[in-house]
């Protein structure tokens, strides 16, 4: 073999050699945190403080994505769940988001929890353009893709539920005189909000009480009995699980017996209704989005089997009787789903454009006929809710499926 | 029931500490300034802002501590002077458009006369009661930030978003470095004039009201006087610290000032060492890093790690830091003889 | 008018739970001379001790008794284990020591029991009492466990050698040191009753709050303000003490306009400081003497 020719095979062969690299590389595009066998994903949660309560949804997510990685991961690449406390203070979600960002390097932050804390970090991450996606809160400021392409919400929000109740009430009771009882702070007033918005010109006349509660006063009872004497006929009872067990059996307890509509956020059998007395919440009315674990219709569906598989395989010390392991079940195989859509292409940009690309996408833990769809201009994943009505022990879904986007 | 004569057998509530005491010497203190300094040129941007609110809680746990370690008075309130002096900030930075470094004053001269003025009726109690007095004042705060009254300059439950400053005269620093010289500057001024506050007239004179009131006012010490002032000084150092929080955070709501951060300052001081000005470094750092290595261990019982930790460190130093500075002051006395 | 008796009783059936909670404040201030921050806790932790064992299938009464024994046991191991080899440290580090036992507690609850809420069953039932919808059977039975405590406490502490060494040994520790008194064990016999009493407020609350790792985290602040303004030197005091918080707190949420239901908890502490700057050892409170 001469040399020329020698020279020239190698350097073909070189050329083939870089030619497949490069197609190879177009196929795989990697952000920051990703390599062909691992994701970085952030995560905050209130592990301590305050609201400790919502640790359980971090957990959660944890022991899914275990159980994703045990399986093999997703196309091959362990999910590395990074997740920290922020102890619910706004000043420590900062400091733990930019760990994440700048110290970990995550691809994303994944379902941080609370409106304070979401809102320190918004400004934020979307500066830097790394995904705050699927933030575990309610408020309707989530769903901004204009403003804020790099934030996404995940739950329907506040607003859009007490806005199908006042809508509910407009039609069937259309001269209530309605008394409010509602936490004071963001996810409170945000359901007032939505209430004040969904009455309209008739809201001023219509509710004639409204009553915030602390979270740091023992009990309500006061806060029922002050509205037992207003006079007021329907009861919008926006509290967490713990007041709304209080409110529900004070009322009974004192013979209040108005139309009583009680927020998703307590609307679980097992931990509210069942300690406030099923006799207390007959008729109580109610709109949903997953199921309830503890409702006995659930307890041969097949999605609720799966999540109860789980529970007892993945997370035996978690309580399956606590909604937010639910939730935090729910969203984590919604990320599942977002990341099998990336595919090779994991860069944030890819993350948010998938993220808003979820067409009719469901988790089996949803009521049946509710859908998970996102668009570029569509930054609320899910945005339906059924209404119920508590008859004996359990749930009574009524009516259709009401869509309802408050845009933010 | 309760003893009809106190203070005869019982020791004070705050250990005395000679004045000569409170803070490091000219060497170690030039050493550790030189250091600070340094930091940013091996640092990454985020250590550099965890750093930065480390410094600024180590001023918060430093007005704290000479409130306690200066006159004796006890509180559990610092975290409303903090909220304060932050809402302050942020106000006249976002609706004012003042420039940020102006409303450090501000913020704490408001705070100096809130502080002052809640001083009055609090001087008529002492330990639990002025304990309990303080504590109410930090419950009230976040409450008192919600209210609909002040909701169009506060934000109400929704907080404020506050823009964070560029570094001036065009110079080549990220904003990060930038915000950390600055409060590394405002620090070692708070610093300095701590200690000679403490060694002054005004120091001697709180300080002998720390030791023994009666004693004190029988030397003709002007007790309410320096107790109010002593309040006034705190809360207005807290109030500077509160503000320059706001500007390193960016983002201010009632949530990130409930008696969760007063104990978290209490916290510091008692691990810093009460009375021991550097110990304030100490116990800032100790209430930054130790609950972020606490969830490493657990995050769970995340809580419970922590208080383990806080449970074996005043065992082995129940004066704090300040009982470990000591000994090695004397350990390098020996060496040196 | 109605809604004025209605709060006045509410007030009272809520003022119940704070008395009990400011029994146990002063029993531990009788003590050991200072405000225990961990109070609150200890009661939660009792409180699902006793869950717990009737979840096992223990009788109501005999869960009670026990929860008693062992929340007496831990109050003298706490103290043994933990505050003894502190004694010579300084007031502020038995503070911070209060603080880690507050977060060990509630984490290590929160682990075990998880957060949500759990119904604790009630001795009294809760029919309404006397035909008073407002008030009901545990209520009143609440209020009458209170009434009875505080006369044991009453009892204990006039008559008894053992409550009359304690008191000497919180009051004058040397003195009592030289009639023999065991100051050391008095300390944690305090510890031990303080926790006892804690757990009867907690297994009283419970049923009314229900039962969860954050449950005490609100009432402890009203037993503090509760036993402060009564006095903290006196049971008597501290129940009484209770109610008018309780009342007070109802009636400023209804009847101040404006603010005065977002703020009924400051509106309720600055009273009681009001209290305080006038009557400095609060309403029932003995006056301490000052010697250089």
């Amino acid at each position: 073999m001469s040399m020329v020719r020698k020279v020239a095979s190698i350097s073909a062969a070189l050329l083939l050699c870089a030619a497949t690299s490069t197609a190879a590389l177009a196929q795989k595009k990697y952000g920051p945190g990703v390599s062909d066998t691992e994701i970085k994903i952030g995560n905050i949660m209130p592990y301590s403080g305050p609201a400790s309560a919502y640790g359980v949804i971090g957990r959660t997510e944890a022991a899914y994505f275990k159980k994703i990685n045990d399986a093999g991961g997703i196309n091959g690449r362990k999910i590395n769940f990074i997740s920290y406390d922020d102890a619910y203070s706004p000043p420590k979600a900062v400091e733990q988001a930019r760990k994440l960002v700048e110290s970990d390097e995550v691809l994303f932050i994944f379902n941080p929890l609370g409106t304070p804390s979401n809102s320190a970090i918004h400004k934020y991450m979307n500066a830097k353009k790394v995904p705050q996606l699927f933030v575990a809160t309610g408020a309707t400021k989530w769903n901004d893709p204009k403003n804020f392409p790099w934030t996404m919400g995940w739950q329907p929000n506040y607003q859009s539920e007490t806005q199908i109740y006042a809508k509910y009430l407009l039609k069937e009771k259309p001269d209530a005189k309605i008394g409010v009882l509602f936490q004071n702070d963001d996810y409170g007033k945000d359901y007032l909000k939505g209430l004040k918005d969904g009455l309209g010109a008739k809201a001023s006349s219509m509710i004639v009480m409204e009553e915030s509660y602390e979270t740091s006063e023992p009990t309500i009872d006061n806060h029922i009995v002050k509205l037992k004497a207003s006079g007021a006929d329907v009861f919008v009872n926006i509290t967490t699980p713990k007041f709304a067990a209080q409110a529900i059996k004070k009322a009974g307890e004192i013979g209040w017996t108005p139309t009583q509509f009680l927020n998703n956020v307590s609307a679980s059998v097992g931990s509210v209704i069942k300690p406030a007395g099923y006799e207390n919440a007959q008729n109580i009315i109610s709109a949903a989005y997953v199921k309830d674990v503890t409702d006995p219709q659930w307890h041969d569906d097949a999605g609720m089997r799966e999540f109860l598989a789980f529970m007892e395989r993945d997370f035996p010390e978690g309580n399956k009787l606590d909604g937010s392991t639910v939730v935090g079940y729910g969203v984590a195989q919604t990320l599942v789903q977002v990341l099998k859509q990336c595919g090779d292409d994991l860069t944030r940009e890819n993350v948010m454009k998938q993220a808003a690309n979820l067409k009719s996408f469901r988790t089996e833990v949803l009521l049946p006929g509710i859908t998970i769809n996102t668009s570029p201009t569509d930054f609320a994943p899910i945005s339906q809710l059924q209404l119920m009505r508590f008859k004996g022990e359990k749930w009574e879904l009524f009516g259709d499926i009401i869509s309802a986007d408050v845009d933010g | 029931m309760s003893a009809l004569q106190d203070s005869v057998t019982r020791a004070p509530a705050v250990a005395a500490v000679p004045k000569g005491n409170i803070a490091l010497g000219y060497l170690t203190s030039t050493m550790v300034v030189i250091l600070l300094f340094a930091v940013p040129l091996f640092a990454k941007n985020f250590v550099i802002f965890q750093m930065t609110i480390w410094l600024i809680y180590a001023i918060a746990i430093l007005a704290l501590n000479i409130l306690t370690g200066g006159s004796g008075q006890f509180s559990l309130g610092q975290s409303a002077f903090y909220a304060l002096g932050a809402y302050t900030s942020a106000i006249l930075m976002e609706h004012f458009g003042v420039n940020y470094v102006l409303t450090l004053p501000v913020a704490g001269a408001l705070c100096f006369a809130f502080g002052f003025l809640f001083g009055l009726p609090a001087l008529r109690l002492s330990g639990i009661y002025l304990a309990l007095a303080t504590f109410a004042l930090a419950t009230a705060m976040p409450q008192i930030l919600k209210l609909g009254v002040f909701e169009h300059w506060t934000g109400g439950v929704q907080g404020l978003v506050v823009t964070k400053p560029d570094a001036p005269f065009g110079l080549p620093i990220s904003q990060d470095v930038w915000l950390y010289y600055f409060t590394l500057v405002i620090s070692i001024v708070i610093y300095v004039f701590a200690v000679n506050l403490l060694k002054s007239r005004t120091g001697r004179a709180m300080m002998a009201i720390r030791d023994n009131e009666i004693a004190a006012s029988a030397m003709g010490v002007n007790v309410s006087l320096y107790k109010t002032l002593a309040f006034g000084i705190s809360a207005g150092t807290t109030g500077v610290a509160g503000g320059l929080g706001a500007i390193a955070v960016q983002f201010v709501a009632p949530d990130g000032y409930t008696i969760q951060l007063a104990i978290a300052l209490f916290l510091g001081m008692v691990v810093g060492g009460v009375g021991w000005l550097p110990g304030s470094l100490v116990g800032s750092a100790f209430i930054v890093f130790v609950p972020n290595l606490a969830e490493e261990v657990s995050k769970g019982l995340s809580g419970a790690v922590f208080g383990a930790i806080l449970i074996v460190v005043i065992f082995l130093v129940p004066h704090g830091s300040r009982q470990v500075a000591y000994k090695i002051q004397d350990i390098v006395r020996k060496i040196r003889k | 008018m109605e809604l004025f008796t209605n709060q006045v009783l509410a007030g009272i059936a809520t003022g119940a739970i704070y008395a009990c909670m400011a029994l146990a404040v002063v029993m531990i201030y009788q003590a050991i001379d200072q405000l225990n921050f961990a109070q609150g806790e200890m009661a939660m932790f009792s409180t699902f001790l006793a869950w717990q064992m009737i979840q096992w299938g223990v009788p109501f009464w005999g869960a009670f008794a026990l929860t008693l024994v062992i929340s007496f046991a831990g109050g003298v191991m706490i103290e043994r284990l933990l505050f003894k080899p502190l004694a010579n440290a300084p007031i502020l580090t038995h503070v911070a020591g209060f603080i880690a036992l507050f977060a060990i507690l509630n984490s290590v609850a929160g682990l075990t029991w998880d957060f949500t809420i759990k119904q604790f069953p009630s001795p009294f039932g809760s029919a309404p009492f006397l035909g008073s919808q407002l008030i009901s059977t545990h209520q009143a039975g609440m209020i009458a466990v209170t009434l009875v405590l505080l006369l044991a406490l009453y009892f204990f502490f006039q008559f008894t050698r053992i409550g009359l060494a304690m008191r000497a040994a919180a009051a004058q520790p040397e003195s009592a040191r030289l009639v023999g008194i065991n100051t050391s064990w008095m300390v944690a016999l305090g510890w031990g009753m303080a926790s006892a009493i804690g757990a009867i407020a907690g297994m009283m609350i419970a049923p009314v709050v229900f039962l969860e790792p954050n449950m005490m985290g609100g009432v402890l602040i009203y037993g503090f303000a509760a036993a402060v303004l009564g006095g903290l030197s006196s049971p008597f005091g501290a129940v009484i003490g209770g109610f008018l918080v309780g009342i007070f707190e109802n009636l400023a949420g209804t009847y101040i306009p404006g603010v005065g239901n977002e703020l009924k908890l400051p509106i309720a502490l600055a009273l009681i400081i009001t209290v305080l700057v006038v009557k400095p050892n609060g309403l029932f409170g003995r006056s301490v003497v000052k010697r250089v």
